[in-house]
């Protein structure tokens, strides 16, 4: 191989023969082409006409230069010539091919299973054993096998959206055994696995690091700061300023879920993390699902957003009126406190609250309630809303709950309640009990310093126990809670303020509002926060960023979630528990992403393949296509390629050359529908005969000049309709004449069909056969009829009863000959029952058009008529014929009207009562 | 195949042609409505043309006693002249007639006998004679007249050009010669002077292909005449252009001055256009001198 640049030659000797082209280029220039023997009887005027050059015609010299190209093509083509030959990587034994798989490859999977395939390719021709791991999916042990039986697997391998794991992968390289190279395909991040693992492998063998300096973004999860969430991402390597998007994704108001939001990031130079504030209204701000960095694919571009970003609603009332200058012993001020930081407030009046629909209400020692407020709470809690009341001297000293069992409370209470530790009673301050296993609050630590020395009492019943979820030291209740319809009522039976307990002054306080799913943590979960928790994962994402709902997969415990170090058992998404959804990210808060250093001793290579690619084909090719030309050009210079022929030639050459112009946009569409609706277009349905169809043509153009003549109708020219291509909805009426060898419409023509039937459209059907059938299965055009009916939506049909509004819509007729007087029209039935109107020859139908006539009277060829108003089709004989023609053309007419103005003429009878309204 | 097979299949080749022939003359002929029938003048004849004053020297038997009952004078009753004439035709059979450039295009040749049977055809049914000039054909009269025509037009010659054939032309008739005249124009000129000298009139049709009128050859050529005995090599025939159709415009001068001067019609016609602007051309031309 003989390599110049980028290209290497298979057979360099044979470019010796380009010297032999000037050569070439002499004698072709000396050699005229050769002459066209011609019969021309003209010779005889040619005779003794000379030329006036004495020299011969000469090739042109373009002509030339086109043919030495091919020749030189021709010898460059089977010089064998190859683009980026590569050089054969030396070794030989049993190959490791490492990839470590992992969100950060997702970006460029493809390119990094196209590096892999290039290297087992060299493995297979060097017959070396291969195998391939995963690092973040560890077989026991490398299984080495051969290079192809690798490569089939390859589409098998999927990078996974976690990290591998420390402990797993120093105890795989650990069980490593035997010599061998390896080739590590690196995702370019740093990791404190890296280290050992190549120490490891280099006691097997020479290790080469595949890594593209690409850079890496990762999202950090959105957080709150002052009322406005803030994204920011990390970068690696850190480069020059760049931009890239962020887009906040989510469901919008409709269900679909799409992007709400999007903002531009801007990397400063230099630095490794960007930050933006991102305002979304409230409204928008809860249904945010998960940010995104646009056009990345990669989990770490995805950050998913939990109940951490959702900020509820949460209504405040307190019983009685602040009073000035006690701040601390407001009922609502440590609520206040607690609240603020994570939930948005509302202050008001009942009703204005239930009217803002907030998640929560709280009410603090609010005893009773107006009357219709009360309704109002329990209908909202019942439809989902969390109530939670907080007991007080106020609720204490009513008579709330006390005989029976207040719907807004959760338990009767008793009177009066107790003191327990203060100056004028018995007994210690108790102290809270722990949180039993099915209380909301189990795994919270409960701190020894909580004491409550006032409490509003529970009356035993057999429902109390079941409705507990705190109890104090010795039993007695602290907080109730019990389902109401869709919500729930909780009942603090202290104070919301430090009066009666310290529980409120403690951390406690807000974790357990917080479990109760009244305000949402700011920050991360806490361990202990989620301790004994099990949560399900709802959302899993892969590692191109994608989310799949998953309903299969194992609970994860809450002291594991609150780590969210993502791995094999804890895979990046979203989990749900009993009141709450936590989100794991691949890229944390505090996620730093730097690039992977190694030893000077490592040779990396980058990622990029050059693929080998022979040229011969293509130069051979070339030397063809250059030689088309050339013949073409020769026979153009040799006068050969003449006339109409020639301009043939000519124009497929150009077609060959020239890349097809796009197709431009035709607006027959458009065209179809003004012309369909700018005038009323009688339409009729187009069956394949020319015969059939032209008769149909110009009998409703016939029809159309009738009613033109007749009556305010002034319908436009008639129009063909392929029922499988056109819009029917323009069109108020069809006429369909069935042949019996029309096809059968599509299923979406059907679909079209029943839609227009539906939505008023009319069709007449035409079985043109009453002369020899009668209407029915008796003729082909009969049976056909009934194969195109059976899918349509038809409803039962009746012949026409003598009153029906096609015997008076425009002239009074009792019969509708076409061409042939058949026996009857068939139309909808009119529905049971209907009675004779008052006074009037007809019954009381008021609604519904009927969507078909069916009939076999070929009405077309009897209103058929030319341009200039001849009619083309007989009918009968002599004065009769013509008044058959005539009734024809008027139930045409009637058919029209009835079309148009629907059952109009059918409301007459209810003028004797409108006369009779009107008094006269 | 047996001889008196190929006898057969010969024949059928040759005889096919005919009724083509005869049916596109027929075709070509009636697209021309014979308004002009008769001589616009008095004399022998069976339709009724006037009626004049008897004057001195009329048979008495020829006085038109009905009409000269209304008056006092005596008239006489004029029959429209009706002489029949003899017309000649001459149609070039040579090689060079055989050309055409196109599929698409007739021969010169068989645009040319089309041409001249359908003029026979109309001449025939204005109840003139028609011939053959040569002693081919002589002239006759009669439908059977244009069957023993159609037959001896297409008789080919394999001479390269043409030329003109004055014996057997009765001494004023009219004669109509059709040919491509791209041979030697001296007999041509012979044969109009004694034509002219017989006080024969008559007009020259010459057909030509689009490609001899336009010449729109290039590249290195060698013309050869249609049975090859003629050539000429050239290098660039698009350099002979110009001078082929000066050559070409020259000719036609010659021919129509020549036909000025023995009191002929001359025109040109292409077998690009249509045979019925050529046809009208030459029932008009041989009327003219009727």
């Amino acid at each position: 191989m003989w390599t110049i640049g980028p290209l290497g030659f298979a057979a360099p000797m044979l470019l010796l023969a380009l010297i032999a082209l000037p050569i070439l280029w002499i004698i072709l220039r000396a050699v005229p082409p050769a002459p066209i023997r011609r019969r021309f009887p003209g010779v005889a005027l040619l005779l003794g006409l000379t030329d006036e050059e004495s020299q011969a015609d000469r090739t042109p010299w373009w002509l030339l230069l086109l043919r030495m190209l091919a020749v030189a093509a021709v010898i460059i083509g089977f010089a064998g010539p190859v683009l980026n030959p590569q050089t054969e990587r030396t070794g030989t034994g049993p190959l490791l091919v490492l990839i470590d798989a992992t969100w950060a490859d997702a970006r460029d999977w493809d390119s990094r299973i196209d590096r892999i395939d290039a290297l087992l390719d060299e493995a297979i021709r060097a017959g070396r054993t291969v195998a391939v791991v995963p690092l973040t999916q560890l077989p026991e042990s490398p299984e080495f096998v051969a290079g192809d039986v690798a490569s089939a697997q390859l589409p098998n391998l999927k990078p996974a959206a976690w990290d591998p794991d420390l402990a797993a992968l120093s105890a795989w390289a650990e069980a490593l055994t035997g010599d061998f190279d390896t080739f590590w395909l690196s995702d370019g991040l740093a990791r404190d696995s890296r280290d050992p693992l190549l120490a490891a492998l280099e006691t097997h063998g020479a290790v080469t690091v595949f890594q593209s300096p690409r850079q890496t973004l990762g999202l950090r999860p959105a957080r709150f700061e002052d009322s406005e969430i803030v994204v920011s991402a990390v970068r690696t390597p850190i480069g020059p300023a760049t931009d890239t998007q962020i887009a906040a994704i989510g469901l919008d108001p409709s269900g679909v879920e799409r992007q709400l939001a999007t903002v531009t990031l801007t990397f400063a130079p230099g630095e490794a993390v960007a930050e933006i504030p991102m305002d979304l209204p409230q409204e928008l701000r809860n249904r945010v699902s998960r940010f995104e960095l646009v056009g990345l694919r990669s989990a770490g571009a995805v950050s998913l957003t939990d109940d951490a970003l959702k900020r509820r609603e949460i209504a405040l009332i307190a019983g009685s009126a602040d009073r000035e200058g006690l701040e601390l012993l407001s009922p609502l001020h440590y609520l206040r406190e607690a609240l603020l930081p994570t939930a948005d407030l509302i202050d008001g009046a009942i009703p204005d609250i239930i009217q803002a629909n907030p998640d929560v209400i709280i009410m603090a020692d609010v005893a009773t309630l107006a009357e219709g407020e009360a309704e109002a709470i329990q209908t909202w809690v019942e439809a989902g809303g969390l109530l939670v009341r907080f007991a007080g001297p106020r609720l204490a000293a009513s008579d709330t709950g006390r005989s029976t069992e207040d719907p807004l409370l959760p338990v009767r209470l008793r009177t009066g309640g107790r003191d327990v530790g203060g100056a004028m009673s018995w007994g210690e301050p108790k102290s809270l009990d722990a949180f039993g296993e099915t209380s909301p609050f189990f795994g919270l630590p409960v701190p020894a310093d909580v004491s409550v020395t006032a409490q509003v009492m529970a009356q035993p019943d057999p429902t109390l126990a079941a409705r507990v979820i705190a109890q104090l030291t010795d039993g007695t209740p602290l907080v109730t809670r019990k389902p109401l319809g869709e919500g729930q009522i909780v009942l603090f039976h202290v104070t919301a303020n430090a009066e009666w307990s310290t529980l409120p002054l403690s951390g406690l306080f807000v974790q357990m509002l917080e479990r109760l799913a009244v305000s949402t943590r700011p920050v991360g979960p806490m361990v202990g926060d989620l301790a004994g928790t099990t949560w399900v994962p709802e959302d899993v994402l892969d590692a191109f960023g994608r989310l799949t709902a998953v309903d299969t997969l194992p609970g994860v415990a809450g002291e594991d979630l609150a780590k969210a170090i993502p791995g094999p058992d804890l895979p990046p998404g979203l989990y749900a528990g009993e009141e709450r959804r936590i989100a794991v990210n691949v890229i944390g808060a505090d996620t730093v992403l730097a690039p992977a250093a190694w030893p000077a001793r490592i040779v990396v290579e980058g990622l990029a393949v050059l693929r080998e690619t022979l040229l011969k084909g293509w130069l051979l090719a070339l030397a063809v296509g250059v030689l088309v030309i050339d013949i073409l050009a020769s026979l153009l210079l040799s006068g050969r390629l003449r006339g109409t022929r020639g301009g043939v030639v000519a124009v497929l050459a150009l077609m060959l050359v020239l890349p097809q112009p796009s197709k431009a946009q035709d607006g027959s569409a458009d065209d179809f529908a003004f012309q369909a609706l700018s005038q009323v277009t009688l339409a009729h349905v187009m069956t394949g005969d020319p015969a059939v169809d032209d008769a149909a043509q110009a009998g409703l153009y016939g029809l159309s000049q009738t009613l033109f003549q007749r009556t305010a109708v002034e319908p436009g020219t008639p129009m063909g309709v392929n029922i499988e291509t056109d819009e029917l909805a323009f069109f108020p009426f069809l006429y369909w004449p069935i042949t019996a060898d029309q096809p059968l419409p599509s299923r979406d023509a059907y679909g079209k069909l029943n839609t227009y039937l539906r939505l008023g459209g009319m069709i007449l059907f035409d079985t043109r056969d009453a002369d020899i059938a009668g209407f029915g299965s008796g003729s082909p055009e009969g049976r056909k009829l009934q194969a195109i009916a059976r899918s349509l939506d038809i409803p039962q049909i009746e012949p026409v009863p003598p009153d029906h509004v096609l015997t008076r819509s425009f002239y009074l007729m009792q019969e509708f000959p076409g061409r042939f007087m058949g026996p009857e029209l068939w139309v909808e039935a009119a529905p049971p029952g209907a009675e004779l109107a008052d006074g009037m020859p007809f019954r009381n139908l008021n609604d519904g058009v009927t969507p078909v006539v069916i009939g076999g009277n070929d009405w077309a060829a009897a209103w058929a008529m030319d341009d200039y108003g001849t009619y083309l089709f007989p009918v009968g004989r002599g004065m009769a014929g013509e008044r058959q023609r005539e009734m024809s053309m008027r139930f045409g007419v009637n058919l029209i009207m009835y079309v148009l103005t629907g059952n109009y003429k059918s409301d007459q009878v209810h003028v004797p009562a409108l006369l009779d309204r009107l008094g006269q | 195949m047996t001889p008196a097979a190929a006898l057969r299949a010969d024949a059928e080749g040759l005889a096919a042609p005919l009724p083509a022939l005869m049916a596109g003359a027929e075709h070509l002929a009636a697209t021309v409505l014979l308004g002009e029938h008769g001589r616009r003048k008095a004399g022998v004849g069976d339709s009724f043309w006037q009626y004049r004053p008897a004057m001195a020297g009329d048979p008495m038997r020829s006085v038109d006693w009905r009409r000269s009952a209304r008056a006092d004078a005596a008239f006489v009753q004029d029959k429209e002249w009706e002489i029949a004439q003899s017309v000649m035709l001459w149609v070039d059979g040579s090689a060079a007639m055989g050309f055409a450039s196109d599929k698409s295009l007739p021969t010169k040749g068989s645009r040319a006998r089309t041409l001249a049977l359908a003029t026979a055809i109309l001449l025939i049914r204005g109840g003139e004679r028609v011939g053959l000039t040569g002693n081919v054909v002589p002239p006759r009269r009669g439908a059977a007249q244009l069957s023993r025509l159609a037959q001896a037009l297409l008789a080919d010659d394999s001479a390269d050009y043409g030329t003109p054939d004055t014996t057997g032309m009765p001494p004023q008739s009219r004669a109509l010669f059709v040919s491509d005249f791209l041979g030697d124009l001296a007999p041509v000129e012979t044969a109009l002077g004694l034509a002219s000298d017989r006080g024969i009139r008559g007009a020259l049709l010459q057909v030509l292909d689009p490609q001899e009128e336009a010449f729109p050859f290039d590249g290195r050529t060698i013309f050869e005449s249609m049975s090859g005995s003629l050539r000429h090599e050239t290098l660039k025939a698009g350099d002979l252009r110009q001078r082929y159709l000066d050559r070409m415009a020259a000719r036609k001068d010659r021919l129509a001055h020549l036909a000025r001067m023995s009191g002929w019609q001359f025109h040109t016609h292409h077998t690009g256009g249509p045979a019925t602007w050529a046809l009208l051309w030459t029932f008009g031309a041989l009327e003219r001198h009727a």
